[in-house]
């Protein structure tokens, strides 16, 4: 097992790296003049020699490389105009344009996401595989076709009408109004300014989670073994949420993982619209403002996350289905 | 391990001779007259109502079984044998089943039952072995918290019990090492050793009656040998009743005491094995040993039952075989059509019946499909 999660882990970092160099050629070494980019459009010649030189746009690509990675291993500093900039480990690279390391911006900002998608993790999660469930132990009643019915509707409204109308008419009034605190300084108001952010993003995926879990489920309850369980003279409480949902939910746990890493990248309609100073503002920031080096930093990150979510998946799902286990 | 006291190779390809006195040493218990059947089922009805109508999957089945004795319920698929025997366990979902009749187990009716009494019957009094030990054991449980969870559910006993028991039925039934295999997982098994874990299972709570469903199907013909060997064997110890699912008439002669044929959701023909086997009386059981393959002496082609079973939605008029049936014109005045034979004890022949309008199907037998038989 042991052997199996350092296997998996040698061939992330190996992913993460080739992410990272194809990235870094994208954005800075493409014939696109990056310096001139970074500048911005009121630049003046000296200013984009500056950058240039900070940002050692002259030396070969291998080496511009080798600098980078050396920055995130060890940090670097950039100089820039006569100053230095120090930039810690992991050097992400230096946002001309907000004056800070972007490990720094994105430090700020992660928080907000992890926050944002963990909690509506936690509702969709819970609700879908709750309704789910319920759907295909009652298949064809009124509760199965309430779900079913109820979830493609919410479902087959464009999200972003959702967090607009959520924003426009309950936040502040039903809900608290959308802001963030830390966590560590206020759980409370961390919660209560999260809540229409978790609402919004948790019940509209939970519609979806529904229908996985009642798809899975519906498919794990017509199995033999849930027979052979019922032969044994179990409670059919017993048969379904023992027999039932263990086997049931192990591909939906897949596609949680593989949700989650993709919202932590892209929750962008739900930072924007309730105000929150996630990862999803500062990289539309960054578009916004052609501020490559942030661009590349969330890159990389968004990257980092996506492979690291895969790895915990199959980790999990070795612990869920022993036949996958790797000895 | 509790060695079995056959070679366990044994079996698999004899021929019919040998089989016989065999099939009479295992019937522990003869047939005796006015002995207390365990389980009685007596004019079974199961009906599924679909988008295309109702599904008459079992129609008026009566059968009886004694402890000690193992029936065999022959047919193709389809014919209701599987069906009826879920029945027998409660296992038809009850808003989409319609079921009337009477089953009873120990005297005790199972038709109409509350589930709570169901479940206590279930896996304590009455257990089921299925087809396919690879889909029927749960993925993600190990062996051992399989057979725990039927012991702990019947019996109020610690984990340690529990699992002790588990480790003496995997021993029981021929699972070497079964400390070991215990904590294993279905997948780490063999498809026999499977089996064996799944006959463990069931019997886990000693029942009193046992229902295989085409056990031996999903193995291997050696594999296959060695599971009827040990059912047959762990009958003969524990004294239980068998009904024995199958479609394969070899597997019949090996494991048997009585067959019950069955076509279209219906008893066909009913009796010891010997006397079926020997002078089967229904055109649908000549049929049947036609189509069995010749392994020795010049194999020749194969003698299929022309045609294919009734639709369930749609049953013939009269008897359910008569569109299949070449002896239908030496009944007279169409009744084969018309009139719905019914199943009827043979004086001549105690234990023995038969539901044909053929009036000496003895004699047709002889002359007509003897001949023909491989």
């Amino acid at each position: 097992m042991l052997l199996y999660i350092l296997r998996r882990a040698a061939s992330a970092i190996s992913v993460i790296f080739v992410t990272l160099v194809a990235s870094y050629a994208l954005f800075l070494l493409a014939p696109t003049d990056p310096a001139g980019t970074i500048c911005g459009p009121k630049c003046t010649p000296d200013r984009a020699a500056e950058i240039t030189k900070a940002l050692e746009l002259e030396e070969p690509p291998l080496l511009q490389i080798g600098a980078y990675l050396k920055g995130v291993v060890a940090g670097r500093d950039y100089e820039i105009g006569g100053t230095v900039r120090e930039c810690d480990a992991p050097c992400l690279g230096y946002s001309f344009a907000l004056g800070r390391p972007v490990t720094e911006l994105i430090g700020d900002a992660l928080p907000v996401t992890l926050s944002i998608v963990g909690g509506a993790a936690i509702i969709y999660f819970g609700t879908g595989v709750l309704v789910g469930t319920l759907a295909a132990r009652h298949r064809g009643t009124t509760l199965d076709r309430l779900a079913v019915s109820s979830s493609l509707t919410i479902n087959s409204v464009p999200y972003f009408i959702v967090v607009l109308l959520v924003a426009l008419y309950l936040s502040g009034v039903v809900i608290p109004r959308s802001e963030y605190h830390p966590l560590l300084e206020n759980p409370l108001a961390w919660a209560a300014g999260l809540m229409a952010a978790w609402l919004t993003l948790g019940l509209t995926n939970a519609a979806s989670y529904t229908r996985y879990s009642r798809a899975a489920m519906i498919e794990s309850l017509g199995q033999d073994y849930v027979r052979t369980a019922r032969s044994k003279g179990i409670s059919e409480r017993r048969v379904v949420y023992r027999h039932g949902v263990r086997a049931g939910l192990s591909p939906v746990v897949t596609i949680v993982g593989l949700d989650i890493a993709y919202q932590l990248t892209n929750t962008l309609f739900t930072e924007s619209i309730f105000g929150l100073p996630g990862l999803g503002l500062l990289t539309l920031r960054a578009f916004n403002t052609y501020d490559l080096p942030v661009l590349l930093g969330s890159v990389l990150v968004g990257s980092t996350v996506l492979v690291l979510m895969n790895l915990l998946v199959d980790i999990i799902y070795s612990f869920l289905d022993p036949r996958v286990r790797i000895a | 391990m509790t060695a079995p006291d056959t070679p366990v190779t044994q079996g698999g390809d004899m021929d019919q001779t040998t089989h016989e006195p065999q099939a009479a040493v295992r019937s522990r218990r003869p047939t005796v007259p006015g002995e207390q059947p365990y389980l009685e089922v007596t004019d079974l009805q199961v009906r599924f109502p679909t988008a295309d109508g109702v599904v008459q999957a079992v129609d008026g089945l009566t059968y009886s079984l004694p402890l000690g004795r193992t029936l065999a319920i022959v047919g193709e698929s389809g014919s209701g044998k599987s069906v009826s025997s879920m029945a027998v366990m409660g296992l038809h979902d009850r808003k989409s089943t319609f079921m009337s009749g009477s089953i009873k187990i120990g005297g005790r009716e199972v038709v109409g039952m509350s589930e709570k009494d169901l479940m206590g019957i279930r896996g304590a009094q009455a257990a089921m072995i299925f087809q396919d030990p690879q889909s029927s054991m749960h993925p993600y449980f190990t062996i051992g918290d399989q057979i725990m969870e039927s012991y702990r559910n019947h019996n109020k006993v610690t984990k340690k019990a529990a699992r002790d028991r588990a480790i003496e039925m995997l021993d029981r039934v021929g699972i070497p090492n079964p400390q070991r295999r215990v904590d294993q997982y279905p997948h780490e098994f063999s498809g026999g050793m499977r089996q064996r874990a799944m006959i463990a299972m069931a019997l886990v709570n000693d029942p009193k009656l046992l229902i295989a469903d085409e056990p031996t199907t999903a193995l291997d013909v050696t594999v296959q040998a060695q599971i009827l060997d040990l059912i047959a064997d762990l009958q003969r110890d524990f004294g239980s009743a068998v009904v024995f699912i199958t479609h394969d008439l070899g597997v019949v002669a090996e494991i048997a005491d009585d067959i019950l044929v069955m076509y279209a959701g219906n008893a066909v023909e009913h009796g010891p094995v010997r006397k079926i086997l020997g002078t089967p009386l229904h055109p649908y059981t000549w049929g049947l040993l036609e189509s069995i393959p010749a392994v020795s002496g010049t194999p020749g082609p194969l003698h299929p039952i022309p045609g294919a079973p009734p639709s369930l939605l749609a049953m013939p008029s009269g008897c359910a075989f008569n569109p299949r049936c070449e002896f239908r014109e030496r009944v007279p005045g169409d009744l084969c059509r018309t009139l719905r034979p019914e199943l009827i004890a043979r004086t001549a022949d105690p234990g023995r019946s038969s539901r044909c309008h053929l009036k000496d199907p003895d004699r047709v037998f002889e002359t007509d499909v003897l001949p023909r038989l491989p």
